[in-house]
């Protein structure tokens, strides 16, 4: 836990020295001596998940009934893609949970507007922009899990595995799906985690092995536990949440959280930087690391960005963030397209299915 | 022998019609290429402009020649990915053009029946939003699908033989069979329109001189369709070789071209590579226009002044047969669409397969349920109806008109490119051509005139129509080929204004392709995902795009119900199309009775 907290401010620092443009700190400290908005109209893009917006907006509706919010919600590919597409003419007045990687290469473009939200000191360090006032500030985290299909297993006379050592035995062949690493920020949070837990040489040998057990890579991160969940494969790798939702769900899910530990990363808000900022966009910013919110992403999350005392979620860890593995976030965002490139060469030319 | 007689007479008749004088009617033509013309440069020329920038620069906008082209052609699995997309989208234009050129041949060149009903199942995928056909092929051939398990061992309980195919789905049997399913309505719409219209003294003649049926199939036949068939090749491998909708979720494995540009855009948010890999898949697309246009210098009209229609005589084994082979192919594709149907209803798939109504209820999935479906409806409406008032009157005029050979050429190119553009490509595209304030055009900043259109209703229509404009367009330009340009010369040296030839003759003989065309992009508007995903606005979401959310979401019976609902909205206004054309056909097509 230390060595992780360490680890990523040292990142984050880094990246935030890298990232901050010139001139985008300077109007933010009048704004902020200004009362909380309560009316207006705003753009929030977000890739929460859509059962959980419907859980958390209602509150906000109810707390400022006459600010009226625009969702656009996707996953998190597209909504990063959008928003950093429309950079000449941002359509978003917020960004509300979506990954903290994406956060930041959109405030490498300059497309973020520092905003310290109200109540940002109950928020733990590792979890916001180090920056002052910060560029984003976390709400959340989520890291890979894996969706292990009981009834699947079962049949085949195959135990449940608990560890990255585990998925490489030879009786899985052929029985898991992972998401591909260049097209889901999932799949290369796994590769990174399973890179940097291991080392480098190990790491590909490692991966090298789970390659040959690979039944099918997928192009989104939920995609795995999906196929895990309808018995198209016997275990999907893919994130916490997912899992546990697919199990609530009714299907024969066991989510398995891999002894070595997960890979992670952050879900974040940020506020949008465009000509003119809506005192409502604050408003929202607000609320969202407010104590009312944050006891609700408790309740599906079990680490969130302020503590709270809402008891950790049914099926995690009891510690969840000892499961978390130490992840250099600047490292492996630099390295990503080393990395990316030698997984298309050493798995991509051989696509034949087996 | 009929071929080059024709030929002669097309090229020197305008020739002698050319007035020296401009009149105004030549104007008018004038203005309507211009506007056509206009609208496809908005449309599609424009748009790609800041995507070829962009594939000359680096990540942070300097200008770097062509350095991203190379380092894309170097990087590693490309050439295996460029193997797997040619074999791809060979095999698919090969099934696909094969099969629907016999299904299209079958219905309209037979005495077989139910013809109307075939018809309508050939177009059936064609309303199938193309998540829900993954569905549909998974819940078929995945892992646990009814046929690898044969029922779940149903068969081999009851009939004692296993009966279980596993025929590896996640690869590139998944990828063709998906995109042939994807690819035969469209080859089919082409093709029929090309096998409606023959000539029946050609027929006739080949009777007379005692040809025998086969060489009458190669003398007569394929060439009056030459222009249908090549139109069809083109556009199947087109879209066969830039679909990533597919590929993308039964893929696995097997790498194809267009989904690296999903890798770039949407899983490393690398616009650069993205714009360099769309400009790219454009390569095989101008290829194939310059194979088309070279083609297309040879076409004759089919139906000429003197045409006599043909009409298919009865013949009992050639109708059984036609009749057999229709319903094997129509049983495949209800298969399909009846496992979506059923994947809507089932409970939980595939451990608890009663039958509920309540993935209907989309209160409690995100997406924008019900709403969003009405959006859709409209959207499509606006679709169709703008776009094949554009579509046909660009069609037309180009096809039509003598009037700067040049221009003309240009905007048939252009019709032509937007088939290469993947939905993901144009999405983006309009983003950086529409969404900016002003465009900086050699360092002066230029205030953006289309900018009021972006998060409107009006951006989403527009990516439609050009998203499906080539498909129509040559429907469109199949139908007109067919009639003579002698009708237009005999008017013209009457000094009929061609506006009234088009009135009177060409519009009405070809309002079944009018409404074929009108229907297509209904149809399409309703189903794509791949280019409004980028645009919609939160005020207007669409049922199609709910349709990706849920499936996201892990709700894929909600998914497969959504689908549901838009295949029904599909099939009503399929139903309607139909009673237009047989109202049309009686009034304007009795011609072609004897």
């Amino acid at each position: 836990m230390k060595q992780f907290i360490a680890m990523l401010i040292a990142a984050l620092l880094l990246v935030g020295c890298t990232a901050v443009q010139p001139g985008s700190t300077a109007q933010t400290g009048a704004a902020d001596s200004e009362a909380a908005a309560t009316s207006g109209e705003i753009t929030v893009y977000t890739a929460l998940e859509d059962d959980q917006i419907s859980n958390y907006l209602p509150l906000f509706n109810e707390q400022y009934p006459d600010i009226k919010v625009n969702i656009v919600r996707d996953s998190t590919g597209i909504i990063t893609a959008r928003l950093l597409a429309e950079k000449d003419n941002p359509q978003a007045d917020v960004v509300w949970g979506l990954a903290a990687t994406s956060l930041l290469v959109a405030d490498q473009q300059g497309m973020l507007e520092p905003y310290a939200p109200a109540g940002l000191d109950r928020i733990r360090p590792e979890f916001r922009d180090p920056a002052e006032p910060p560029h984003w500030v976390g709400i959340d985290t989520w890291f890979s899990a894996f969706c292990v299909n009981t009834v699947e297993l079962e049949a085949k006379g195959l135990p449940i595995p608990t560890s990255w050592a585990d998925l490489i035995k030879p009786e899985y062949k052929g029985l898991i799906a992972m998401p591909n690493p260049a097209s889901s920020g999932t799949g290369f949070l796994s590769v990174s985690a399973i890179l940097q837990m291991m080392g480098e040489e190990e790491g590909w040998a490692y991966l090298d092995k789970l390659h040959e057990n690979m039944a099918v890579y997928t192009h989104s991160g939920s995609k795995p536990c999906r196929m895990a969940g309808a018995g198209e494969v016997a275990i999907g790798i893919s994130f916490d949440y997912r899992a546990i939702k697919q199990r609530d769900a009714g299907e024969p899910i066991l989510p398995v959280f891999p002894a070595e530990g997960s890979g992670w990363e952050i879900e974040a808000n940020a506020l949008v930087k465009k000509e003119t900022i809506s005192p409502a966009a604050k408003t929202f910013l607000d609320w969202a690391i407010g104590e009312d919110i944050m006891r609700l992403y408790a309740a599906s999350f079990p680490i969130t960005a302020a503590v709270t005392d809402v008891p950790i979620p049914e099926g995690y860890p009891e510690d969840p963030v000892a499961q978390l593995v130490a992840n250099d976030f600047v490292t492996m965002a630099s390295e990503r397209e080393n990395i990316l490139a030698q997984w298309a060469e050493r798995y991509d030319g051989k696509s034949e299915p087996r | 022998m009929t071929t080059q007689v024709t030929d002669e007479r097309i090229i020197t008749l305008p020739a002698a019609t050319v007035r020296p004088i401009v009149t105004g009617e030549d104007w008018l033509r004038r203005s309507l290429l211009l506007l056509v013309t206009g609208f496809l440069l908005v449309g599609v020329l424009l748009p790609l402009v800041p995507l070829v920038v962009r594939s000359l620069s680096d990540q942070n906008g300097q200008f770097v020649g062509l350095e991203n082209y190379v380092r894309y052609f170097t990087s590693p699995g490309l050439a295996s990915s460029f193997v797997n997309s040619m074999t791809v989208a060979t095999l698919t234009t090969l099934l696909a053009v094969g099969l629907a050129f016999g299904y299209a041949w079958s219905i309209t060149r037979t005495c077989m029946p139910a013809k109307g009903f075939f018809r309508a199942v050939a177009l059936l995928p064609l309303f199938v939003p193309p998540l829900a056909i993954a569905i549909g092929l998974v819940y078929l051939f995945g892992n646990k699908g009814l046929v690898t398990t044969g029922f779940f061992g149903f068969f081999e309980q009851t009939l004692g033989a296993p009966l279980a195919f596993n025929i590896n789905l996640y690869g590139m049997n998944g990828i063709i069979l998906g995109e042939l399913l994807y690819c035969f309505p469209q080859a089919f719409l082409i093709l029929t329109v090309a096998a409606a219209l023959a000539d029946a003294r050609l027929y006739e003649a080949s009777m007379a001189l005692n040809a025998s049926a086969l060489r009458t199939f190669w003398t007569v036949t394929l060439p009056g369709m030459r222009y249908g068939l090549i139109s069809a090749i083109f556009v199947c491998f087109t879209l066969a070789f830039t679909d990533f909708g597919v590929p993308k979720v039964v893929g696995g494995n097997f790498n194809v071209l267009a989904t690296d540009i999903y890798k770039q855009v949407i899983g490393q948010q690398n616009f650069v590579m993205g714009a360099t890999i769309s400009i790219v898949l454009l390569a095989p697309t101008v290829i194939a226009f310059v194979i088309d246009r070279i083609a297309q210098r040879r076409q004759v009209a089919v139906l000429t002044a003197r045409s006599v229609p043909l009409r298919p005589r009865p013949h009992r084994v050639i109708d059984t047969l036609a009749l057999l082979y229709c319903a094997l192919i129509a049983a495949a594709i209800l298969i399909v669409v009846g496992t979506v149907v059923y994947a809507s209803l089932v409970d939980v798939w595939p451990y608890k397969l009663n039958l509920t109504l309540r993935h209907f209820d989309f209160r409690n999935v995100g997406g924008g349920g019900w709403g969003a479906y009405i959006n859709s409806l409209w959207m499509s409406f606006y679709t169709a109806v703008f776009g094949v008032i554009i579509i046909f009157t660009g069609a037309y005029i180009i096809e039509k008109s003598r009037t700067w050979p040049g221009l003309r050429h240009f905007a048939y190119f252009l019709s032509m490119v937007s088939v290469a553009l993947p939905g993901l490509v144009i999405g983006l595209a309009y983003i950086f051509f529409f969404n900016p304030k002003s465009w900086t055009i050699l360092g002066v900043a230029v205030p953006n005139p289309f900018a009021f259109l972006y998060g409107t209703m009006a951006i989403l229509v527009l990516s439609n129509i050009v998203h499906f404009y080539t498909v129509s367009f040559m429907t469109g330009t199949t139908a007109l080929k067919q009639i003579d340009g002698e009708f237009e010369s005999v008017s013209a040296s009457l000094r009929v204004p061609f506006y009234r030839t088009f009135a009177r003759v060409t519009l009405p003989l070809s309002l079944p392709a009018v409404a074929e065309i009108a229907m297509y992009l209904f149809v399409n508007a309703m189903v794509t995902v791949s280019a409004v995903i980028f645009l919609y606005s939160p005020q207007i979401k669409l049922a199609s795009v709910a349709i990706v959310n849920m499936d996201d979401a892990g709700d894929t019976a909600a998914a497969a119900a959504m689908s549901v609902l838009i295949i029904a909205a599909c099939l009503v206004v399929r139903m309607v199309y139909t009673g237009i054309v047989h109202q049309l056909n009686r009034r304007t097509q009795a011609w072609r009775l004897p």
